[in-house]
């Protein structure tokens, strides 16, 4: 109880109201960046066909669309709908934002969840690998997987592996309806497989190098001398007081991992047709829908702070350093 | 080791700086990044002059997808289109990308992080609060939203990903200057009545070259990348032009009886950024005396 007075002590509480202020930043950005460019939804939705309506059909539409009134009201209306749970209309589908978010919000939760495990499972050993004999053959090994894995787009590998394994072997499971967890847990998690495996050796070389440098910093600490004088068998040793104290960087860089998650998992969405939250703004900035884009934007900005302010308490009730700050 | 480090002797530094030069490129890695990074702008500068055998955007359905051979050395796609030359001058885009974003992003990032960190105060705040700002967004996803409102060019592609690294070379200028603040020679230079901006510009921002040049590197690397995703969702640099996200997009369909026009624009990517990759790391342990080596 008092570690977690602790950690809720001053800074969090600035990081809190930093955060709000961020997210006012965000939603202001977001509804200035989609207003000031040419073409709004009339276009979008008519095409050509845009340049024959009359200027009464373009006032009408553009009351139907609530784009008539001026951007201060627009956003303060669309910020007031925002705090009371009211996302905005999709006008393409017909459903709220709140709606298809609360569909999609679920599927890029799970993916990027996968992807974090199959990241940690990749990086981890690789990382305790490439520690266990640093400037060897294995560290160089790893060293050029984690490279690799860095440098190869999820785009490309998640091409190559769609036609490889749909036409050689004859295995592609995203080719179906694509199923929930709830729908159809076996067929949904095949279906997640490559994308979780994309995503996932994407993030892989960032844990794989943090927890190579954390377990060659805690090694050379005078705790561990001490634990090897006092006779503690080497496995126990590596374990129990070398890797679980080179966990707690590896904590804070899944957390900062995850954000990016939810932008790389747009382009794994949008190859495995999974319908994620990425695979949603995309469709709403090709049909320039505001308020999918504006609204889903938001939302994807509100999971990204929350984890890193999430992440940072995780940091101070692990790492009793911070704490003492 | 401490007269390169406080700089007294220049003759001793810069020695000191050759000796680390030829460490970080002496290494295989180093050499690799060097060698690799030479072909891609080899090959970039080739199609950018028009010297590839072929013309990238000529059609010949006559040659329509066949494999690589001496006549067509990664041979053509569906349009009969030369891969070669289209990689190249993919190649020969990205970099034009990567090159403009970078300074673009660099210019701002810099002017942003050097004034934040040297006068702090209201200047610090508001200067955070914007690349708080930025950074609640998933690049990719700011990258995307900015590139899909703009209108579609090799250029707006560039301002797109420039503004996504503008926070990034804020933040990674701020912090040395921020140490170099009360570093002893600019308190000096300021006690015998330099103004607050001449020091800045002689003696603070001269010495955070390192640390930017790797930054430099590794953004071209992510560059390159975030380019070739905008391309692969059609939001990046437009058809006719070849870019290699693009090509990768275009080959989804066909790669099953073509491979070669997924493997060759792939592989092109991959050494671009392998390259940038491994050079930034031997600049690091050459320029960054915190690295250490390795």
């Amino acid at each position: 109880m008092t570690r977690l007075r602790a950690a809720l002590s001053r800074p969090l509480v600035r990081r809190l109201a930093e955060a709000v202020v961020t997210l006012v930043g965000v939603s202001l950005l977001t509804f200035v960046v989609l207003r000031v460019v040419p073409g709004d939804q009339i276009t979008a939705s008519y095409g050509i066909a845009a340049g024959e309506l009359s200027p009464d059909q373009i006032r009408s539409l553009e009351a139907y669309y609530g784009i008539d009134r001026p951007w201060p009201v627009q956003y303060l209306g669309w910020l007031g709908g925002v705090l009371s749970g009211n996302l905005g209309l999709s006008t393409a589908s017909g459903t709220s934002v709140a709606a298809l978010t609360a569909q999609a919000l679920p599927n890029t939760v799970e993916l990027a969840v996968l992807a974090i495990v199959v990241g940690l499972l990749l990086g981890i050993p690789g990382g305790m690998l490439a520690a266990s004999r640093p400037g060897r053959a294995r560290d160089g090994a790893t060293q050029l997987g984690s490279l690799l894995s860095l440098s190869v787009p999820s785009f490309l590998l998640a091409t190559a592996l769609a036609t490889f394994l749909a036409n050689q072997l004859g295995w592609y499971p995203n080719g179906e309806g694509y199923r929930t967890l709830l729908e159809d847990p076996w067929l949904n998690l095949q279906q997640m497989a490559l994308p979780a495996l994309v995503l996932g050796v994407s993030i892989a070389s960032p844990v794989l190098q943090t927890t190579r440098t954390a377990i060659l910093g805690v090694r050379s600490e005078d705790f561990v001398r001490t634990a090897r004088a006092k006779g503690v068998p080497p496995r126990l040793l590596q374990v129990r007081h070398v890797l679980r104290n080179a966990l707690i960087p590896v904590v804070t860089m899944t957390g900062l991992q995850f954000g990016f998650l939810l932008s790389g998992a747009l382009v794994a969405e949008q190859i495995f047709a999974v319908p994620g939250i990425g695979r949603q703004v995309l469709l709403g900035l090709q049909q320039k829908e505001y308020a999918v884009v504006q609204s889903t934007v938001l939302v994807i900005a509100v999971m990204f702070v929350l984890v890193n302010l999430l992440t940072d308490l995780v940091y101070r009730l692990v790492d009793p350093r911070v704490r003492a700050r | 080791m401490s007269a390169t480090e406080t700089g007294l002797e220049p003759g001793a530094a810069a020695a000191g700086r050759a000796r680390a030069w030829r460490a970080a490129f002496g290494t295989p890695s180093g050499a690799v990044g060097v060698l690799l990074m030479v072909l891609v702008v080899g090959l970039a500068l080739v199609a950018a002059l028009g010297l590839t055998p072929r013309d990238p955007a000529a059609q010949d359905v006559s040659r329509s997808l066949l494999g690589p051979s001496g006549d067509a050395w990664f041979g053509t796609d569906q349009f009969g289109r030369d891969v070669f030359a289209r990689v190249a001058s993919g190649l020969a885009n990205s970099m034009r990308v990567a090159v403009v974003s970078v300074a673009a992003s660099g210019a701002v990032g810099l002017t942003l992080g050097v004034l934040a960190g040297f006068f702090g105060g209201l200047v610090d705040r508001l200067a955070g609060m914007l690349t708080n700002i930025l950074f609640a967004f998933p690049s990719l996803l700011l990258a995307l939203a900015l590139a899909a409102t703009l209108e579609r060019s090799w250029l707006t592609v560039s301002i797109a990903i420039a503004v996504v690294y503008v926070p990034i070379f804020a933040r990674v200028a701020r912090g040395p200057v921020l140490s170099l603040r009360s570093a002893e020679y600019v308190v000096a230079s300021q006690a015998v009545g330099r103004s607050r901006l001449s020091t800045l510009v002689e003696h603070v921002v001269p010495n955070m070259t390192g640390i930017l040049v790797v930054q430099t590197t590794l953004s071209l690397s992510w560059a390159i990348l975030t380019e070739a995703s905008l391309s692969f969702l059609g939001f990046g640099t437009p058809p006719p032009a070849a870019s290699l996200g693009g090509m990768v997009y275009d080959a989804q369909t066909l790669a099953v009886i073509a491979p070669w026009l997924l493997v060759f624009p792939g592989i092109g990517l991959v050494v671009a950024v392998v390259g940038l990759n491994l050079l930034g790391d031997a600049l690091r342990s050459a320029l960054d005396p915190r690295a250490g080596g390795r």
